[in-house]
């Protein structure tokens, strides 16, 4: 009954989002303010529906009900509750309805806390949310139905993949897909504006906490990935390039080049046509990952071909939402008036060059990602393009746009004084270099660009000290002075300094994890002895454990400085699962500071030896400690009186009752 | 998440006994510099049973059999271009993770420097171009412009 109520309710929000999708259009077209105004409840009723779809097979879940098929392929009635409530998105169908439903969650905020928009601007934007929506409740309903019974219930169910069983997985999808779903509120806003011909810097007010919302989701959800995958698949790699990974990349860099474009157009009333684009590229990459993750095309374009149904459903909605809305953008873009003029030289020169090089680097994941498949569908030529492909390509890419981050917001707007600029980044620049030179003295025959690398990373993190330096002229007036301004400063500037230091932070740490870690690999036998960095561990023997639905094999490693002290144990441990008949590797993690000794186990041996997997990350934390700190940022940066929504319009009436005099 | 459906797929193609990674103590040569050189080559190099894993990560068999020929081949004293040349002609362009130059990857390696040169040649022209018509003087006023403006100066009561 539960699950025939979701498929329902289900059903019921496709009505709903078809209202919503086309009364309001017709509104504004009639000028009907009544059928515009329908957009706002039909969106809030949508959300209802899909929530109560969502809750209706998280219910199923809960109870264990064997009898829907997804249950019975996903969960398990021995699985601890958080491992039966996130095996809801461990799969396909649940986790289009965890998409859908963050999708139409988003409909109804801007519903709700969009009072300030224009009439006609909020109307098409909700509709063309609600077309999204209906599109992809079209899918679920055709080719993805999660309520879909079997006659004769099962009295156990399959156990989720035991890989997926992880605290950090309660976390990672829910981020990821707030982060991806949120970018097509940018999209929605974006077509909105071409259909209504008309945009003005104010689009860019209302667009950006929402961009910076999904920014932020996006940001943590990824580094929450990357960490998940660090201690999870057991060799210590953070970042893969796996084509997963970079579907998720792809609309962060573009998120991040529209984060900064929209910040020209707000203020100065530049880059619209550009910011257009911008928006609708970044969520057509989110729907890209979509497709390329739940349509089977990445494992092999004959999977695809064999199974087509879902995938070319997926293709279909990206043809019409990417095509249409390129074709609109063709079409209509050069109606729109481009406005604010400015040197090449200037904040928004920066922040042009900082577009212009995060597209590129967005480009060449999106290459790289999408070449094998398209080389191999249109030649039957079969190539691997890898991590050393990237790293050939992002990397350069990359490292100027770091080194000129820290000189954007020392620049003023319209006319940059460069000079000063350089002036001012003197001190971070003087750092950067000892710090080079000495890494580059410290490092014994480590990789060359590794010191660089470090220095640019900390030009960075000083290039931002010194922006909040500069404003509140810490230096110059009495600290009191310095404290006051420093409170007194937008929360935006102080957004953007996290945002930026916390860059150079994640970029030392991968910096150092990459070049100068260790590894040991050997076998051990009881008592032996095995040193890595200045730690030294000692084998102390094998012994079981029993959890809720698996077995441990745990190692015992004592860790001691080499002087003797003793620091503590690690248990690394290999677990298998009955159920599925598999085996998984859970490394043990030391932090020491922000560096952390990482050990894995292999196999126990027959004559009673384990091999081991020991490595020493230097730094390591900081790649995630990084994203943190880009996340503070954001959160800073949103919570300026001037972004957020639904502020009431400064009150420019006191102003004038002032006396002139 | 999504990384995990794959590494699943990957598993299962590979039916691996174990999920720890790669490089096995009893694979790793005495000689460090050519155990370095042979870890730096099978980073390189696919294990071709799974999905976006170098030979060095992957625990699969075929994985095995790879790392074990690429220490071979370096024992026997090729160099590093020999090693991988020799994979290549064995098993195809699809085992290098960074293939090489070619007319079919000619797209591949020239669109993010394409992109770059392109978006800076369009930023400088249209820069230039602002620039032009900032200096163009005011086009100078027609006749009849000009009896106008003598008409209104002269009728300004200021003057």
């Amino acid at each position: 009954m539960i699950a025939e109520l979701g498929h329902y309710a289900l059903m019921l929000a496709l009505g709903l989002a078809l209202i919503q999708g086309t009364m309001p259009i017709v509104g504004t077209r009639t000028n009907d303010a009544v059928l515009m105004s329908m957009a706002a409840p039909t969106a809030l009723a949508q959300f209802a529906f899909v929530a109560m779809a969502f809750t209706a097979l998280a219910t199923c879940y809960v109870i264990s009900d064997f009898s829907v098929l997804n249950v019975f392929e996903n969960s398990n009635s021995q699985m601890p509750l958080i491992y039966r409530l996130t095996s809801i998105w461990g799969n396909h169908e649940g986790s289009m309805m965890l998409w859908v439903s963050i999708l139409t969650f988003f409909g109804a905020l801007v519903a709700v806390f969009g009072n300030n928009l224009p009439a006609v601007l909020k109307a098409n934007a909700l509709a063309v949310q609600a077309w999204i929506a209906a599109a992809f409740h079209l899918f679920i309903l055709m080719t993805s139905n999660p309520f879909v019974r079997i006659p004769q219930a099962p009295f156990e169910g399959q156990d989720l993949n035991p890989i997926l069983q992880d605290p950090g997985l309660a976390f990672h999808p829910p981020l990821l897909y707030l982060g991806y779903v949120g970018f097509s509120i940018a999209f929605s806003f974006a077509i909105a504006a071409l259909l209504e011909g008309r945009i003005d810097a104010a689009w860019a007010r209302w667009v950006r906490p929402w961009v910076l919302a999904a920014w932020m989701c996006l940001t943590v959800g990824i580094a929450g990935g990357s960490y998940w995958a660090y201690y999870t698949l057991g060799w210590g790699g953070f970042w893969f390039w796996d084509p997963v990974e970079n579907a998720s990349l792809m609309p962060w860099l573009a998120g991040t080049a529209l984060l900064h474009s929209a910040v020209v157009m707000e203020k100065r009333g530049a880059l619209k046509i550009w910011t257009i684009l911008l928006a609708i590229l970044t969520f057509s990459l989110s729907l890209i990952g979509t497709f390329l993750v739940r349509s089977g095309v990445l494992t092999s374009v004959h999977t695809f071909a064999t199974d087509p149904m879902r995938g070319v459903f997926i293709l279909a909605i990206l043809v019409v939402f990417i095509g249409g809305a390129l074709a609109l953008y063709g079409w209509r873009a050069p109606l729109l008036k481009q406005g604010g003029l400015f040197a090449p030289i200037s904040r928004e020169g920066a922040l042009v060059f900082n577009n212009l090089f995060l597209t590129t680097a967005c480009a060449s994941v999106f290459v790289g990602t999408l070449y094998p498949l398209a080389l191999e569908a249109l030649t039957g030529a079969k190539i691997s393009v890898g991590p050393p492909f990237f790293n050939a390509t992002f990397g350069p890419l990359f490292i100027p746009l770091m080194v000129v981050m820290p000189f954007g917001p020392l620049m003023g707007w319209k006319r940059g004084d460069l000079l000063g600029a350089a002036q001012r980044l003197l001190a971070a620049a003087i750092l950067a270099a000892l710090i080079m030179a000495a890494a580059f003295a410290l490092e014994q025959g480590g990789p060359v660009l590794a010191p660089f690398g470090a220095g640019v990373a900390v030009f960075v993190m000083a290039g931002a000290v010194t922006d909040v330096a500069e404003r509140t002229l810490v230096l110059r007036l009495p600290f009191r002075a310095a404290l006051r301004r420093a409170i007194g400063l937008p929360r935006s500037a102080w957004g953007t300094a996290f945002a930026h230091f916390g860059l150079g932070v994640t970029l030392l740490g991968i910096v150092a994890a990459m070049a100068w870690g260790s590894e040991r690999i050997a076998e051990m036998k009881v008592g032996d002895n095995l040193d890595i960095a200045h730690y030294r561990l000692t084998f102390s023997g094998l012994f079981s454990r029993q959890g809720p639905n698996y077995r441990d094999t745990v190692g015992r490693f004592i860790v001691r400085r080499m002087n003797g002290d003793l620091i503590g144990v690690m248990e690394p441990s290999r677990r298998s699962f009955p159920t599925r008949n598999m085996t998984t590797t859970q490394a043990a993690l030391m932090t020491r500071g922000v560096s952390q000794l990482y050990l894995s186990l292999g196999d126990p041996m027959q004559n009673g030896n384990v091999a081991v997997r020991l490595y020493f990350k230097p730094q390591v934390l900081l790649i995630w400690l990084g994203a943190a700190i880009m996340f503070a940022g954001g959160a800073l940066s949103l919570s300026d009186r001037r972004l957020r929504v639904g502020a009431p319009q400064p009150a420019k009436t006191k102003v004038a009752l002032r006396p002139a005099g | 998440m999504r990384r995990v459906f794959l590494l699943v797929l990957g598993l299962i193609l590979s039916a691996p006994t174990s999920s720890w990674a790669a490089v096995q103590p009893d694979e790793m040569l005495r000689n460090p510099a050519l155990e370095a050189r042979a870890r730096t080559l099978s980073q390189q190099l696919r294990c071709m049973v799974c999905q976006n894993e170098s030979i060095d990560e992957s625990d699969a068999p075929l994985a095995h059999d790879l790392r074990v020929l690429v220490r071979e081949r370096l024992q026997a004293g090729d160099s590093d271009a020999q090693v991988l040349d020799f994979l290549v002609a064995r098993y195809g362009e699809f085992v290098l993770l960074k293939p090489r130059l070619s007319w079919r990857t000619a797209i591949l390696w020239g669109l993010p420097p394409g992109l770059l040169l392109t978006g800076i040649t369009l930023l400088v022209v249209a820069a230039a171009r602002r620039r032009g018509r900032a200096q163009e003087p005011a086009p100078n006023l027609t006749a009849a412009e000009q009896v106008r403006l003598k008409k209104i100066l002269a009728d300004s009561p200021g003057s």
